[in-house]
């Protein structure tokens, strides 16, 4: 090939690409379990229960996602070193437990929007606590969460680029290397096309799916 | 049957059950009648701890209900309820709101659950809306989904907490005509409802409750004609001449 310093910025930029799928679908998934887990909590657990789970959200939003990267990526740092060699490993976990206090919040107005006479019959028919949970309310409770969820995980998507901030390679922080190489501006175009290919296909999702679990109360 | 001794209730500043005593004989169709405010419902949902009462005991089938070693899961799929209010699953069809509990929690298998669910279905004479969601069935159609939904767990007792009151004058007769049929088949039933007919015709013993307590109670002809209480006879007037 002719433009060999193209085509390693284009294998860059393709690496960058991925680890930002891969951040945003992995910090998803575990923010949506972490938050489903602590809203269960946070509803029906016992008192101090509910006081760590409310501890929890009122920590993790209240403090710049970049701090909480920062402390992350410190705190993982192996012993010879002051800061982890993991970057991207520290930005999964920080942006789950970031996003997490927010779907608790989601998960947790949903789980309330749920008419507390549904546990009541669940229960009369001999089914547990949990069984109900599961069973009757939480898939109610979807229905009322998706649009907000969908919100929240096009804001994650967006906020895997506070990730560079720990040296985590994905888009933003692979345009900025290709940027210092070429001294091109381009890249960063590239970043907002490929940042567009995630969040609006994830939109429209959304959109479906909101339909597609729509039923009359 | 169903066991209550010397049962009391406050919630806050009000005392809904002050000391009820009163027992239901297995077979026993038991109707129980009162203004409102009087404790009837409470009562009943003491039966299955939906309510935990303050002091007294409940028994039911010879199981404690309020004894920290009683299970009540175990306890509760013996005990059918139908609210006021149906409190069907919207999420699910007709028939997964029947078979839901069955499959779960008396561990059948989906093929048996749903043979039973439609039998039921066939008893409440909806067996055509199995597919439909709760929302798409009238008020009637709804409450008849829910005596089957509670019967597809075989109950030993039957509680119905006021079933026919937040149904349109049409459809009560639908509902009752099931719970008649119900009574008929030998199941032990305790009911709150104001449908004096039903009462009449169906229960084997009226028990008139007010302010936290029985007042009275009697077979259905001798409560209706040969009232003993006076608090009976005001009730009695006031619902049968308005």
């Amino acid at each position: 090939m002719g433009f060999p310093v193209f085509d390693e910025n284009a294998h860059l930029f393709g690496q960058g690409y991925l680890t930002t799928v891969v951040l945003s679908a992995g910090a998803l998934a575990l923010s949506l379990v972490i938050g489903t887990v602590v809203a269960s909590a946070r509803v029906w657990g016992g008192p101090i229960v509910q006081s760590f789970s409310r501890a929890y959200v009122e920590f993790f939003r209240n403090t710049p996602l970049l701090v909480q990267l920062l402390f992350i990526a410190v705190l993982l740092a192996p012993r010879n070193l002051n800061v982890t060699r993991e970057p991207i490993v520290a930005a999964l976990i920080g942006l789950s437990i970031y996003t997490g206090a927010y779907v608790t919040e989601v998960v947790r107005s949903g789980i309330l929007s749920v008419d507390p006479r549904q546990i009541e019959a669940a229960r009369s028919l001999g089914l547990s606590q949990v069984e109900a949970l599961r069973f009757v309310v939480l898939p109610q409770a979807v229905r009322t969460v998706i649009p907000p969820l969908g919100n929240l995980s096009i804001a994650l998507v967006k906020n895997t680029a506070i990730a560079s901030g720990i040296a985590a390679t994905e888009l933003l922080k692979v345009a900025g290397i290709i940027e210092s190489r070429t001294g091109l501006f381009t890249p960063y175009i590239a970043v907002l096309v490929a940042y567009w290919t995630l969040t609006l296909p994830l939109a429209w999702v959304v959109s479906r799916l909101e339909r597609r679990l729509a039923f009359a109360r | 049957m169903i066991e209550v001794r010397d049962l009391h209730k406050r919630f806050g500043g009000l005392e809904a059950l002050r000391g009820v005593t009163m027992h239901i004989e297995r077979g026993e169709v038991v109707v129980v009648i009162g203004p409102s405010g009087s404790g009837k419902s409470t009562l009943l949902r003491c039966v299955n701890r939906l309510e935990t009462p303050d002091g007294g005991e409940v028994i039911v089938d010879g199981r404690s209900v309020n004894d920290r070693h009683t299970d009540v899961n175990a306890l509760r799929k013996d005990i059918g309820v139908v609210f006021q209010s149906f409190n069907l699953f919207p999420h699910l069809t007709v028939l997964r709101n029947l078979t839901l509990a069955p499959m779960r929690v008396r561990k059948l298998d989906r093929a048996t659950a749903e043979e039973r669910a439609r039998k039921l279905l066939v008893k409440v004479g909806i067996p055509e809306k199995a597919e439909a969601r709760p929302t798409q069935l009238s008020g009637g159609q709804q409450q008849r989904v829910a005596i089957a939904r509670a019967l597809c767990m075989e109950p030993k007792i039957m509680l119905f907490d006021e079933p026919t009151s937040a149904l349109d004058p049409e459809m009560i007769k639908e509902v009752l005509d099931v719970m008649k049929a119900l009574a008929k088949d030998g199941m032990t039933m305790m009911v709150v409802s104001h449908e004096m007919g039903f009462a009449r015709e169906v229960a084997d013993r009226v028990i008139f409750m007010d302010q936290g307590e029985i007042v009275e109670q009697a077979r259905p002809e001798r409560f209706f004609q040969h009232p003993e209480q006076e608090r009976t006879k005001r009730f009695l007037q006031t619902i049968l001449h308005h």
